[in-house]
């Protein structure tokens, strides 16, 4: 059965988030959002997925500094942070690069990332785009750092790191990625060729699992209905779904 | 700080309109604006721009998006002060990126919950708010108002981010409903309450009128934000376009799309200016040329 590379990024996120109780995804994070919609409609329901820029019926009523009161006490399992750099010690930069403060390159805004990265009790990084120019030998601009010295207090980190090409597992001790697998039409060499990081990668290295037909069924069907409500564009490009 | 507001008056004033209220709020003001998610007075945010409003400092709470891109393009803003410029699904903010990259705006880059905490400090009266994380983050080395210090209740080490209190000149935004006693209606946006509470001034532009008292109605009083803290009202039906109001109306995604594509040039920024802002859409609508379509 074919699938597209979203279907396939949504489906690898819904594994590595695996038992969690409850998941928060940002804004702009419409595969993160479906790999958790799917992952609902396989548990009857479970984990909880608070939306935080959901349209309709937000899941908050204290306006948007419930998201990290909540984050704060511990009550997020869950969050998902990309970058326009990543490096080698999941440090990401969601700020600009070339100087600051006006770099030669601007992007948004660290939005929650300093805070979040600390208080969820883990954290995937996900970007799609595998290459030198975002997998950097070091940030330009920490906007949250990937971990912290003993002594500082820090309740999560980074699990794993997601992109189109492969899934590289933290290991925290060694402040360092492993590559865990590589996904299917890519290979071990692409990656090494393709990532600006020093990393480590076993000899033999595993390919990451493809969709399974119930999978792409509910991908298909009411996960696209469910995400088209909150991320429209999306929906109509990987699905030709509207709300 | 050069621009001090003078202390908070007690009465809520009903002005004619958006751009009387735009005309209230003095250049050089700090102006909180809540995202685009939220409610945002955009009717007035175009008041500003026709009346050219200059040196204004806006702080995004605790981000900004499409309100902020027109200011910063048309020339309204000196400093932005936010966890970020985006206009969400439309991609990134074009006249904010390349005001930056330009070197023509300043920027306080900031992260949500340190926006949340400086203003709640300043809704206590208290000088500063502390959070966890953000240490080892670039933006505490370029923060002079964030400061890190020893957990003062803890006998082991461990340091901990204070946010100075953020005190706004002027918190502007949209309600759903006003009532004749100056209450406003945001439902559950309660960082609407949060920027009310923290700032000297607090502008409100509103859907519509409703009479009798909210406050005295059970249903809608945990939705009000309460006359004490509203300085001016002013009726903006539609106010938020393109933005959206709670289930009333939704966000116009096309015409955010459209924008996102004509504000990637100064020339084409020119022009959606002429075309959605002087004169007012509004005015347009009633004309019925469509600019609200």
């Amino acid at each position: 059965m074919s699938w597209t590379t979203e279907e396939f990024l949504a489906c690898t996120i819904a594994r590595l988030i695996g038992d969690a109780q409850h998941v928060a995804v940002g804004a702009a994070s419409p595969v993160p959002a479906a790999a958790c919609t799917l992952l609902r409609a396989q548990n009857g329901g479970r984990p909880r997925l608070s939306l935080l820029h959901k349209r309709r019926g937000n899941p908050f009523t204290e306006g948007s500094r419930e998201l990290f009161d909540l984050a704060g006490q511990g009550r997020i399992d869950v969050f998902f942070l990309g970058g326009a750099q990543i490096d080698g010690e999941a440090n990401i930069n969601l700020v600009g690069t070339g100087g600051y403060p006006n770099s030669e390159a601007r992007f948004p805004g660290s939005f929650g990332s300093a805070f979040l990265y600390f208080a969820a009790r883990r954290t995937i990084l996900y970007r799609e785009e595998h290459s030198r120019r975002v997998l950097v030998p070091r940030v330009d601009f920490i906007s949250a750092p990937g971990w912290s010295p003993p002594g500082v207090w820090r309740r999560g980190g980074p699990q794993a790191l997601v992109t189109g090409k492969a899934i590289f597992a933290w290991q925290p001790e060694m402040r360092r990625f492993r590559l865990e697998s590589v996904h299917p039409r890519h290979t071990a060499d692409e990656v090494r060729e393709h990532t600006g990081f020093e990393y480590d990668a076993p000899a033999r290295i595993g390919v990451t699992a493809e969709p399974a037909p119930e999978e792409l069924a509910l991908l298909r069907g009411p996960v696209a209905r469910e995400i088209a409500a909150n991320y429209p564009e999306f929906a109509a490009r990987v699905w030709g779904a509207s709300a | 700080m050069a621009l001090r507001l003078a202390a908070r008056p007690n009465e809520t004033r009903f002005l004619a309109g958006a751009d009387a209220l735009a005309g209230d709020i003095p250049d050089g003001a700090c102006v909180a604006l809540p995202p685009d998610y939220s409610l945002v007075a955009m009717e007035a945010v175009r008041g500003l721009i026709r009346r050219r409003a200059r040196n204004l400092k806006l702080l995004g709470v605790p981000v900004l998006g499409f309100c902020a891109d027109l200011l910063i393009g048309a020339g309204c803003v000196a400093e932005v002060e936010t966890s970020a410029v985006s206009l969400g699904e439309a991609g990134a903010a074009p006249r904010f990126t390349d005001a930056i990259e330009r070197g023509e705006l300043r920027i306080k880059d900031a992260t949500c919950p340190m926006v949340h905490s400086g203003l709640q400090a300043a809704e206590k009266g208290v000088p500063f708010m502390p959070l966890r994380g953000v240490i080892g983050s670039d933006l505490v080395r370029h923060r002079a108002d964030w400061k890190v210090i020893q957990n003062p209740m803890s006998d082991s080490p461990d340091p901990i981010l204070l946010a100075a209190a953020i005190e706004p000149d002027v918190a502007l935004f949209h309600a759903r409903f006003a009532d004749r006693a100056g209450n406003v209606w945001i439902g559950r946006r309660r960082e609407l309450a949060t920027i009310a509470h923290a700032a000297r001034r607090c502008y409100v532009t509103f859907e519509e009128l409703r009479e009798g008292d909210m406050l005295e109605d059970e249903l809608l009083a945990p939705g009000v934000l309460a006359s004490v803290y509203v300085t001016a009202v002013a009726r903006a039906e539609h106010g938020a376009w393109p933005l959206g109001v709670l289930d009333l109306y939704p966000i116009d995604d096309a015409h955010l799309a459209r924008y996102a594509q004509a504000a990637q040039t100064r020339q084409g920024f020119a022009r959606y200016l002429e075309d959605f802002v002087f004169p007012s859409p509004l005015a347009r609508r009633g004309q019925g040329e469509g600019g609200l379509e």
